[in-house]
């Protein structure tokens, strides 16, 4: 599933970023801030009207970024022992 | 003994600002990268060992793989391929001792640059807190560079940092091999060297994000915050400013007994002090506004309101990352659209930038201040609000929905599809650091009062002498002023200004206002001082109890809504033009803005006289 139809508050893990129309500075800018396969996800907020944009925790870090940014890293929620 | 240049780097909000503050102090120059837009910052400071350092505090980078103006300039002059600055013999790269995960990366991407590297650790207080322990020795063997612990709100929190600029420079790291991992080793180095006892949804900034991030909590605590900014800078910044004000009064009396009756007399009481005088008042409210706009900065809130409003600025067509370059443009449009540096998509940021000069400036504060306090009473509503706070409020509110309008204009007129981007980072929230607060007031305070020192006062004293020149034939009836150059101007501009209710008297002032707006208020306290024969700093003080004998309320209004828009000061324009490179979107900007202003100020003034 995509990072952008994670339920609020599920934890998840990265399985890859796409890029749409190949190299993709959008793409290549999440992967250096650590949207990379295997890392832990989950989304913390999302934006009043609408849920656009979501907020994100990866690492320690946060990130706010747009579902049509989101619509690009490829997640599957961890099982319940993660 | 030649300095010792270093080059601080690192990513945004790794604390990097606050160490730079705490080593060179005041000692500091700012100014910009030649031949670039990006704001160059430099100081100085001096060893315990008695070495002189260069310090240049880069812009922060995610990556050297450069995506904005500000990271390319970082990645050049770390390469030392930047025309015009020395290479760094030293680069002190900064990192977030919280937040490893994402800094170490663009630390190990500093191998790649043949440079001796320093990493300063910072925020090793703030990690501890966390239940973070690190292996400092460890790190320091598998990031193959030097690492010293700082914390730059501390006053001795660079004691190991200063050490080690003692010590002999570190050797040059080895690059990686070319196709390294950099995530991969990052997690490497993570799990070998720091323990985490504490869980990560425990931590300050995950239980504050659940209310400030919240859909409905989220907004209420903007506004609130917004509000009060608002509500703060008219009524703290009241009994300092009748202070400056007194101050200003006694010193144009004491100077005006020490010389004797005459035109320098004249020119230094009516010109000088009573021009500058009525600028200098508003000092206080500019820096509690940007006292207001620093302290959500550093604390790392504002970009959670650029999350908050993104789906509004979209309305707009613009993304949440326009929201801090026009929140900025509230204290200075200056500065705002300098900041728009940020915003990647070429078109968004042409929008914020004209767009800029409707968020309302410090500068029309004064003006504001001044027609509110004289023609609207100082009533209560609802027991805590007071009515000329809400006209304040109104008018910041007019500019905002208008600058939504235009942006939506120029969308509708330019309707090339990219995608706009938002990816922002949501940095850890820190308690704003009184030091880092005054350096910037300071450095704010500064370009007003030089501003005040340069082009308002040589713009008073010209005002002065257009207003006193020619002098009346002896006799002749009528005030002086109606004689003189700014007298026939006034005029002369009448038959274009009278449909919006001006007389001539404010469109002496607007002539000096369009070169910087808080000068009309200077202006007018000239031209009606001069005007009426009575003494100076006396009327400069009492301008506003003289306003309301001499224009009806619907003048009062219709040139508040002048302002609103208020055709912009020199200084924006110069810097669109720079920011852009192009006369015709300065063209474009100084045009849309004068258009609306004649129309608002006319629509007001044609609609407050009939009721």
């Amino acid at each position: 599933m995509r990072l952008s139809d994670l339920p609020r508050g599920t934890d998840a893990v990265i399985d890859s970023v796409d890029d749409p129309g190949g190299a993709d500075p959008v793409a290549q800018r999440l992967r250096e801030l650590g949207f990379v396969p295997g890392e832990a996800v989950r989304v913390v907020a999302t934006a009043p009207l609408g849920g656009d944009p979501l907020a994100v925790r990866i690492g320690f870090t946060r990130f706010a970024l747009r579902r049509t940014e989101a619509a690009r890293v490829n997640v599957h929620p961890a099982g319940p022992q993660a | 003994m030649t300095p010792l240049n270093i080059a601080l780097v690192g990513n945004p909000n790794c604390g990097k600002t606050a160490l730079f503050n705490l080593l060179t102090g005041s000692r500091q120059k700012v100014a910009n990268y030649a031949g670039a837009t990006v704001e160059r910052k430099e100081g100085w400071f001096t060893t315990p060992a008695g070495h002189t350092v260069r310090l240049l505090d880069l812009p922060g980078a995610y990556s050297l793989n450069a995506t904005s103006p500000d990271e390319a300039v970082t990645r050049d002059v770390c390469a030392g391929t930047y025309r015009g600055e020395a290479a760094p013999d030293l680069l002190v790269c900064v990192a977030d001792a919280t937040n490893l995960r994402l800094h170490l990366r663009f630390v190990l991407e500093m191998r790649a640059l043949g440079r001796p590297v320093v990493l300063a650790l910072n925020m090793i207080d703030a990690a501890q807190r966390n239940g973070m322990e690190i292996d400092l020795p460890r790190l320091q063997a598998e990031i193959g560079m030097p690492v010293v612990p700082t914390v730059g709100i501390r006053r001795d929190g660079a004691r190991s940092l200063l050490a080690r600029l003692d010590d002999s420079l570190p050797p040059v790291p080895t690059p990686l091999p070319a196709g390294t991992d950099l995530h991969a080793m990052v997690r490497q180095i993570l799990s070998d060297c720091v323990t985490q006892s504490t869980p990560l949804s425990d931590r300050v900034e995950e239980r504050l994000d659940r209310w400030v991030l919240h859909p409905v909590w989220g907004p209420v605590i903007l506004i609130v915050l917004l509000f009060f900014m608002f509500q703060a800078v008219f009524a703290w910044a009241q009994p300092l400013m009748d202070g400056i004000d007194a101050g200003m009064g006694w010193l144009g009396q004491q100077v005006g007994r020490l010389l004797p009756d005459g035109l320098l007399r004249s020119l230094i009481v009516d010109g000088v002090i009573a021009g500058a005088g009525s600028v200098v008042t508003f000092l206080p409210q500019i820096l509690i506004l940007f006292a207001w706009i620093l302290a959500l900065e550093e604390s790392g809130y504002l970009p959670r309101a650029a999350f908050l409003l993104d789906r509004l600025m979209s309305f707009a067509g613009l993304s949440g990352r326009s929201f801090i370059p026009l929140l900025s443009s509230f204290a200075c449009a200056v500065p705002g659209v300098m900041a728009t540096r940020t915003i990647q998509n070429p078109r968004d940021r042409l929008v914020t930038i004209l767009i800029a000069p409707l968020m309302t400036c410090s500068a029309r504060l004064p003006v504001y201040t001044l027609l509110i306090g004289a023609f609207i009473p100082h009533r209560d509503i609802a027991g805590f609000l007071n009515l000329q706070g809400l006209v304040l409020f109104g008018l910041y509110a007019l500019g905002i929905v208008s600058a939504v309008v235009v942006a939506r204009v120029l969308r509708w007129r330019n309707p090339d599809r990219q995608e706009a981007t938002l990816l922002m980072e949501l940095p850890a929230y820190r308690l704003p650091n009184p030091r880092d607060l005054a350096l910037g007031l300071w450095e704010r305070a500064r370009i007003f009062l030089m501003r005040v020192g340069t082009t308002i006062v040589s713009l008073t004293v010209l005002l002065w002498g257009l207003s006193s020149f020619p002098a009346p034939p002896p006799g002749a009836p009528g005030p002086a002023i109606d004689w003189s150059l700014a007298g026939r101007i006034g005029h002369l501009m009448l038959p274009v200004f009278a449909p919006l209710g001006f007389n001539w008297q404010i469109c002496v002032a607007l002539i000096p206002g369009l070169a910087a707006r808080e000068v009309a208020v200077g202006a007018l306290a000239t031209v009606y001082s001069l005007g009426s024969g009575t003494d100076t700093d006396q009327a400069a003080a009492q301008l506003g109890q003289m306003l309301p004998t001499h224009w009806s309320l619907a003048t009062a209004l219709s040139l508040l809504a002048w302002y609103v828009y208020a055709p912009q000061c020199v200084a924006t324009l110069a810097v669109i033009r720079r920011e852009t490179a192009s006369w015709r979107v300065v063209a474009l900007a100084a045009g849309y803005l004068f258009a609306l202003a004649y129309a608002a100020a006319f629509l007001t003034y044609h609609i407050a006289r009939m009721l």
